[in-house]
């Protein structure tokens, strides 16, 4: 089980830094580029030598990177070009209404797959084609226009919810509720895992110990969210680590709909912006979330399963 | 070489054959497909031609027209809150929407497929990378890099669809791999190595055949989510607004959302449905290209009608004595073959066992004595079909009854399986699932149902109960596991067990316990037993009486020394004959 951990842990290590070379690179490849941007496009060439120097950005490459890596360990992830702001600083105020989004998102999700996914493997029939149309219809359908359509319906005609700003849960609970209720319907409707529940409770119910289990007469109840169950949850939690991933897409455009203070917002602000510090802040905090999300996917897995946890 | 067309030919047959009709034509027969297929096409025409067809210019404001309601002066579809005509701009933002269509689906197919098609073909080091590398990609969160990639170069909606086809296209490969996989160990493909085709052409003539499917299918997603993606981040406000493309218009009648409510309504529906016409075509390729003949499903109101049907049949009364435990009288089975047909696997069976008798039930796989222990139980497939007779036990008719069955399954009828690991819930230690089942049967405290379980474990043979309760499936033997299942059936303490097969995925030392187990706890505790079998030598150790089975029916009964010594069925001597001939050449070995 040590073994297994560690070896995870090295592998999101490992592709928590290509993947932030990767950007890094895309970011910071061209540092006149970048430079000039924060000067506008009538600079001279001298400006943007002096701008390039006064950045850090004439630095090879790699050694940028490493700058920047190491302020991973201090907190010091640079400053906005244009506010002069931390980006940790920022990042403090912004990732939490994002991530208030995703984890009201992600529990109302599970919820709600799992009751959909059962009922759909164990009736199938016409409750199996209906689950599989609406979570196929709301899957393909971009969380986007699901949002644009609900705050013409809620709240442009017929005003009953906010359709835009955020309240904080500490301010006033019923505020925050009001001011998410629209936002995470619209990424729940694109994130129903009920097809991958689904799939793997089929693959259970058809497994001869089920069949062992209930000439035990043991109750249909119990053979299903008991037994089976367990057996199925472990493929489910590797398939809601997904969608966690595909929520981080989701928040994105419907904070921007909302115009929800929240990382999206600011990632979306800061790249037109040219904001490159910015920029990378908020790749950095989406890359950590969904490696740690799937690392906490593999090992729940495991854990689940005796066979692994015992060797 | 001469004979190369020869080889090619034998190879070509077989290889699995297409349909006789082509698939466009079986997606247009589809309602749905022909639709969505008709709606693309058109999508497609506008695009191509949209300066031809558009009745304005798409960026020409008239600011007479600014938010002009539908069908004012040539605006169709009204103005926006520039005065510019929405159709227009519609029409011609479906060219964005092409060209970022054959963007996504030309870099991820190409990358994706051909990727996949030498990892999957040449395997070893080839796939670890390309794998690493597919692994690294579907990590990536997609949607923040393609707007971190606008931070570095601005609005350029070509290199943000073609780096979304990179995104997307390890989902390609990994189809596209799997299917490879799979063809390349098929027997056609080994035989084209063999007659010396090159690798080129072996994968252009089998493998490439054998993905076009699931890539064809799979294409269609790839098309809806790239223009979910094309539109959302022109939406959000990167995209090039001099350019007229869905998501700038959605994105500018959205900020004019309440001075114009209706502006919205034309491009998140032309958007949608767009979308939806892709999924859909999915859909139905899927249903054309993977069409699976085998699974039949009955209409349900047939099935309820034929159950109905088979409840309200007047059970064939008998003269059945006390001591007869479990009933069976004119017992008909089937499983549906077509939407409206039922096909009948067992004729009107009839069994009667006797207090503490141990009946043998043989005959040869496919002859219907499985079907016979799982009716008996309620545990058959959902998909079988009861069509009529009567299983009656302890006063309940288990067909009819199915409150009745539940309260005789596990009370009165215990259950032993065939396949022991396969038995047991692989999440449960050994002793938690039988504490449980115990439970659930017989109401006692957990305390009660564990000592129970634990003396009862070594009563089947296992001395270490104490360490075995807290093993899980895997960690004991095949023998050991058929022990604890034994136990689990006879723990509630039934007046009768159905044993299927109980020894025959076991050891010869192991089978020869475990039969004499269950003769020792027949005689201890009274127990009538239905010991499913094809194994004569089996039912000569253990039974008193035996049915012969053939084709769903039972086609001789009797006493174990009678129909060992003078089978009067044909069948059955010619049963007796070949088993006793395998016993011989056992005995050679």
């Amino acid at each position: 089980m040590l073994l297994y951990i560690v070896k995870h842990l090295a592998r999101a290590v490992g592709v928590f830094l290509t993947v932030t070379f990767a950007t890094f690179v895309v970011m910071y490849g061209n540092g006149a580029g970048v430079a000039r941007a924060t000067l506008g496009m009538n600079a001279s060439a001298q400006d943007v030598q002096r701008r390039m120097a006064d950045l850090g950005l004439d630095r090879p490459l790699f050694v940028q990177y490493f700058d920047w890596l190491g302020g991973l360990f201090t907190g010091d992830l640079g400053r906005s070009y244009y506010t002069g702001q931390s980006v940790a600083g920022a990042l403090g105020v912004r990732v939490p209404v994002t991530m208030s989004l995703i984890i009201v998102t992600l529990v109302l999700t599970v919820i709600i797959s799992v009751f959909l996914g059962v009922a759909a493997a164990y009736y199938r029939g016409w409750v199996d084609r209906t689950v599989q149309v609406v979570a196929g219809l709301g899957a393909a359908i971009p969380s986007f226009i699901v949002a644009v359509v609900l705050v013409l319906v809620f709240a442009v005609n017929n005003p009953i919810l906010p359709a835009t700003g955020y309240v904080r849960p500490t301010d006033s609970v019923s505020g925050w509720l009001a001011s998410i209720t629209l936002p995470v319907i619209s990424i729940l409707i694109g994130t129903l895992g009920a097809a991958q529940i689904r799939g793997s409770v089929i693959d259970v119910l058809s497994r001869d110990f089920v069949r062992t289990l209930r000439a035990r007469g043991i109750s249909e109840r119990a053979v299903v969210f008991r037994h089976v169950l367990r057996s199925a949850s472990g493929p489910g939690i590797i398939a809601f680590g997904l969608l966690v991933v595909a929520m981080f897409g989701g928040t994105i455009f419907v904070e921007q709909v909302f115009a929800l203070p929240g990382m999206g917002q600011l990632l979306n602000q800061s790249a037109q912006a040219g904001d490159v510090p910015m920029v990378m802040g908020c790749v950095l905090v989406t890359t950590i979330v969904v490696l740690v999300v799937n690392l906490i996917a593999d090992l729940s897995n495991a854990l689940l399963n005796p066979k692994a946890r015992t060797r | 070489m001469s004979s190369a067309p020869d080889t090619v030919a034998l190879v070509t047959t077989l290889a699995p054959r297409a349909k006789a009709r082509p698939v466009i034509v079986q997606v247009l027969r589809n309602p749905v497909g022909a639709v969505c297929l008709v709606y693309i096409a058109l999508v497609v025409v506008v695009g191509v031609f949209a300066s031809m067809i558009a009745p304005m210019n798409p960026n020409a404001t008239d600011l007479s027209m600014t938010n002009a309601p539908l069908f004012t002066d040539g605006y169709l579809l009204g103005g926006d809150s520039s005065g510019r005509d929405v159709l227009s701009r519609l029409i011609y933002g479906v060219r964005e929407t092409l060209i970022g269509c054959v963007l996504v689906l030309g870099v991820s197919l190409i990358l994706g497929v051909v990727a996949g098609l030498i990892a999957g073909y040449y395997r070893g080091t080839v796939e670890r990378v390309t794998d690493f590398i597919s692994d690294a990609i579907m990590t990536l969160p997609g949607i923040a890099f393609l707007i971190a990639l606008y931070a570095s170069v601005g609005p350029n909606m070509p290199l943000a669809m073609m780096v979304f086809g990179v995104i997307v296209a390890p989902t390609f490969f990994r189809l596209v791999r799997a299917v490879v996989v799979t063809v390349r160990g098929e027997l056609y493909v080994d035989a084209a190595k063999v007659v010396g085709l090159s690798d080129v052409r072996i994968v252009g003539r089998h493998v490439l055949w054998a993905v076009r499917g699931p890539v064809v299918i799979h294409s269609a997603g790839i098309l809806a989510a790239g223009i979910g993606i094309q539109a959302g981040l022109a939406f959000i406000g990167l995209g090039d607004p001099s350019v007229p493309s869905w998501g700038i218009i959605l994105q500018e009648s959205f900020q004019d959302i309440y001075r114009n409510p209706a502006g919205v309504i034309w491009p998140a529906l032309i958007i949608s449905v767009t979308i939806l016409s892709f999924v859909l075509l999915g859909n139905v390729l899927r249903d054309v290209l993977q069409a699976s003949g085998s699974a039949h499903t009955l209409r349900p109101a047939r099935r309820r009608a034929l159950v109905r049907q088979a409840k309200e049949s007047p059970a064939e009364e008998s003269v059945v004595s006390d001591d007869v435990v479990l009933s069976i009288r004119g017992l008909r089975m089937g499983y549906p073959d077509g939407p409206d047909s039922v096909h009948e696997v067992l004729h009107g069976v009839d069994l009667d066992l006797h207090r503490g008798e141990i009946h043998g039930l043989v005959g040869e796989s496919g002859s219907g004595k499985s079907q016979i222990a799982f009716s008996i139980l309620g545990i058959l497939p959902a998909e079988a079909v009861p069509l009529g007779g009567s299983i009656v036990t302890g006063g309940v008719d288990v067909l009819r009854d199915d409150a009745g069955l539940r309260q005789v399954r596990g009370r009165r009828i215990g259950y032993i399986p065939q396949e022991p690991m396969s038995n047991l819930d692989p999440s449960f230690t050994v002793g938690d699932q039988l504490v449980y089942g115990l439970r659930a049967a017989r109401k006692m405290s957990k305390t009660a149902a564990r000592d129970r379980v634990r003396a009862l474990l070594e009563r089947v043979g296992i001395t270490d109960a104490d360490r075995v309760m807290t093993l899980y499936p895997h960690e004991i033997s095949g023998g050991m596991a058929q022990r604890v299942l034994i136990c689990g059936a006879i723990a509630s303490d039934p007046d009768v067990i159905i044993a299927d097969e109980p020894t025959t995925a076991l050891d010869v030392t192991v089978q020869a316990e475990v039969l004499e187990l269950l003769r020792e706890l027949s005689l201890e505790r009274g127990l009538a037993m239905v010991l499913v079998t094809h194994n004569l030598g089996v039912v000569a150790d253990l039974c008193q009486s035996v049915s012969v089975m053939r084709d769903g029916e039972i086609v001789e009964r009797g006493s174990v020394e009678k129909i060992l010594s003078a089978p009067e069925n044909p069948y059955t001597q010619e049963l007796l004959t070949s088993s006793k001939s395998v016993e011989l050449m056992e005995v050679g070995k």
